[in-house]
């Protein structure tokens, strides 16, 4: 139910409402100018949303605090530029963008707690917010209630489709199954090992992973398949297993700080990176800062945005940036993702003409936004995007050098059929 | 899954296999030494066990970057000098501690738990504020990375020697500091017993002090030394707190010999189960095991007759 149903029929909000339908049968016949820069609120909110005369607000839902402050943070700060770009250049239907900004905590209950607080106190227009799929999850049966929109920026597991929803980041098809092709023809791999952290993006990548190699591809299989509880530190003994088994391909998605320790390990027991080809789809500049370098050198990431990136968008995109969070920040693929929820709302917001959240769902599919800094990007109909993936390989600086990109956008298949 | 091996294959493999047990053993058991002096001496319950350990790894962070910014030449040694400066800073910042905030729980020891938990958070938090909520990459100096080759297939990690080599070093000193020093004994009369050893002259509020130091800086060098195997953020210390307890308790509270023995259990089936098993499923036998022995056997595997 949305939440305009408790607003009584007398209730001044209703006559306002009622003023401004009253209205709309004389806007068509109105100059068209007179209403292309500011349109009055009443057209534009007839849900009672934070939008005034001058402003709209949004909320920004991210962990602040605790374990996930890591990878958040990142996010944080590419949705405030993108906020303070927007506002430069005029704001949304000549509105500035105000946010209120919440903190998660790494706590999943919060999460839902805060969304409630950010939809019902605060009646934000939009949310741009979570990270992780279980904060997520948390958080969307209440942004389904109240009828909100949320931009959620991480790469996920996909099987998960909602009209509140616009995931700015990759399913795991559009992530995973390019980089096994690649893999399979550049380096002619056969063997592949898999280890991950235990929870379900790992364990659902893997699993497309596996369906991909042993249904889609001949001549190649799956030797090894291992997790380990989130945050474990010690990998001595599956990297004996690594030497035992001696695959073509070490395929990982082990997150946190267990990453830091799986990649010195792996260096420290002698496997060299150069000559044993290891492919990763949790790493990005922003985890290579805490695992070093040359720790993870000759490792290949497999991500549809890296801060080397050479196109105008990404140039301007980094060096914006680093204007506003320092020289020494670094820019991974969430973080770029982030930075696209707020104008891709902006943009479907001028489409829509309205900041109706049941509007704006609708008008969602097929957004353009060029302006992209990891290229040209387009909403799906199931509120995905279409994207490019690229394939980077780690350089002892922290950055990536990219060597492969699909030919094509990829579309997104957040259900694909034959991998479950 | 041995089939397609030969023996020499094999052989190698559990060569390596077992080295790893070892080097988890130390890792185990450098990281319960703290605690096993916290804990079982003072019988505080320390929940910030892992914030202390976190900031001897910031300690090391920090003087490697101003080993690579003002003396690169000497950055081949810095981790020494890390080391030391790790144990000075988690020890004063331990009987800083003790002095404001433990001293006054020493009667209501489960209300340390609580204290100490708090005191966790308030460190994580300043962490941080201090050095950003993003982990830091701590480079180490190239003589320590890399593993020096035995034989074709058998490699011997260089830190793993390093981090098996302080841990005897550190054990050996903490023995000899309990069982043959003027301190160690006072330590172990107000352990006895408090108000005796009080009454024969030790001033047992100064004992209290340097051992929480001594607890804390042993756990800041053990952070230290993690530097070159794990991750170095805010929270990371969370990531060594539950084994570190488990390992303390499953040994027997107040018994050194115990935490050596029982690291050495705990590490060695970990790691033998995880080459047959997969990681999380040798997670979960191991606890079980260890519940059930300590069912049987709450006390834990040594104990000491102390009269309270």
């Amino acid at each position: 139910m949305s939440r305009d149903d408790k607003t009584g029929f007398h209730s001044p909000l209703r006559r306002k409402l009622l003023m401004g339908m009253a209205a709309a049968p004389f806007a068509g016949m109105m100059p068209k100018t007179a209403f292309a820069q500011t349109p009055a609120t009443a057209t534009v909110n007839t849900t009672g949303l934070a939008v005034t005369d001058t402003e709209v607000t949004v909320g920004i839902l991210h962990s602040a605090t605790g374990t996930m402050a890591i990878s958040e943070t990142g996010s944080i700060q590419a949705e405030k530029l993108a906020i303070a770009q927007i506002n430069e250049m005029g704001g949304v239907l000549g509105r500035k963008i105000k946010f209120i900004q919440e903190d998660g905590a790494s706590d999943w209950p919060t999460f839902a707690e805060k969304a409630k607080k950010l939809l019902v106190q605060d009646k934000v227009a939009a949310i741009m917010g979570c990270w992780t799929s279980a904060s997520r999850k948390a958080v969307l049966p209440v942004i389904e209630q109240y009828n909100g929109m949320l931009y959620y920026p991480t790469f996920y597991e996909g099987l998960e489709q909602s009209k509140n929803v616009i995931y700015t980041g990759q399913e795991a098809t559009q992530q995973i199954l390019e980089s096994i092709n690649w893999v399979v023809k550049e380096k002619g791999a056969k063997t592949f090992y898999f280890i991950g952290s235990d929870y379900i993006w790992p364990r659902t990548s893997n699993k497309i992973a596996r369906k991909h190699i042993e249904n889609f591809l001949k001549g190649t299989k799956v030797v090894g398949e291992e997790y380990f509880p989130l945050g474990h530190t010690q990998f001595n003994s599956v990297i004996n297993k690594l030497k035992l088994t001696k695959p073509d391909v070490i395929f990982t998605d082990v997150v946190g700080g267990s990453n830091v320790a799986f990649y010195k390990q792996l260096k420290a027991a002698g496997i060299n990176l150069e000559k044993q080809t290891l492919i990763t789809i949790s790493v990005t500049e922003d985890e290579i800062d805490g695992i070093g370098g040359e720790n993870i050198a000759g490792a290949y990431s497999c991500m549809k945005y890296f801060q080397s990136l050479d196109n105008p968008n990404n140039k301007e995109f980094v060096a914006a940036f680093k204007k506003m969070w320092g020289e020494k920040t670094v820019i991974g693929d969430v973080t770029q993702a982030a930075y696209l929820g707020p104008w891709l709302w902006k943009l479907t917001v001028e489409k829509a003409g309205s900041f109706d959240v049941d509007k704006i769902a609708a008008a969602s599919a097929d957004i353009e936004f060029t302006k992209a800094p990891e290229g040209y990007v387009k909403i799906h109909p199931n509120h995905h995007l279409w994207s490019k993936t690229r394939i980077g390989l780690a350089q002892k600086d922290g950055q990536f050098k990219v060597v492969y990109e699909s030919p094509q956008l990829i579309e997104p298949n957040p259900f694909p059929k034959g991998y479950q | 899954m041995f089939g397609d091996y030969s023996l020499g294959d094999l052989g190698a493999i559990f060569a390596m296999q077992g080295f790893a047990g070892l080097i988890l053993f130390s890792v185990y058991l450098l990281m319960a030494l703290g605690l096993a002096i916290i804990f079982g001496q003072m019988g505080v319950i320390n929940m910030a066990h892992g914030e202390f350990m976190i900031l001897g790894a910031y300690v090391t962070w920090l003087t490697s970057v101003f080993f690579s910014e003002h003396l690169p030449s000497l950055f081949g040694i810095y981790f020494f000098v890390a080391m030391a400066l790790a144990f000075c800073a988690s020890g004063a910042l331990g009987m800083l501690i003790e002095w404001t905030l433990i001293r006054r729980l020493y009667k209501r020891p489960l209300d340390t738990l609580l204290a100490t938990w708090g005191l966790s958070l308030i460190l994580q938090q300043t962490y941080r504020s201090v050095f950003g909520p993003r982990e830091v990459g701590v480079t180490l100096p190239d003589w320590m990375m890399g593993s020096l080759p035995v034989t074709d297939v058998i490699e011997v990690q260089i830190n793993g020697l390093f981090v098996m080599g302080l841990t005897v070093l550190i054990t050996t000193a903490v023995f000899i500091m309990i069982f043959r020093s003027r301190f160690g004994q006072q330590v172990r009369a107000v352990v006895q017993n408090r108000q005796m050893a009080g009454a024969v002259g030790i001033d047992t509020e100064k004992v209290d002090r340097l051992t929480f130091g001594l607890g804390c800086g042993i756990a800041g060098v053990a952070g230290s030394a993690f530097t070159m195997i794990g991750s170095t953020g805010p929270t990371a210390g969370q990531l060594y707190i539950v084994d570190t307890f488990l390992i303390v308790v499953f040994g027997g509270a107040a018994s050194l010999f115990g935490t050596i023995a029982s690291a050495f259990s705990i590490s060695q089936a970990q790691s033998t189960l995880e080459f047959f098993l997969s990681g999380s499923m040798a997670k979960v036998i191991t606890l079980l095991t260890v519940v059930g022995i300590l069912m049987l056997r709450p006390q834990g595997l040594f104990t000491l007759k102390v009269r309270r």
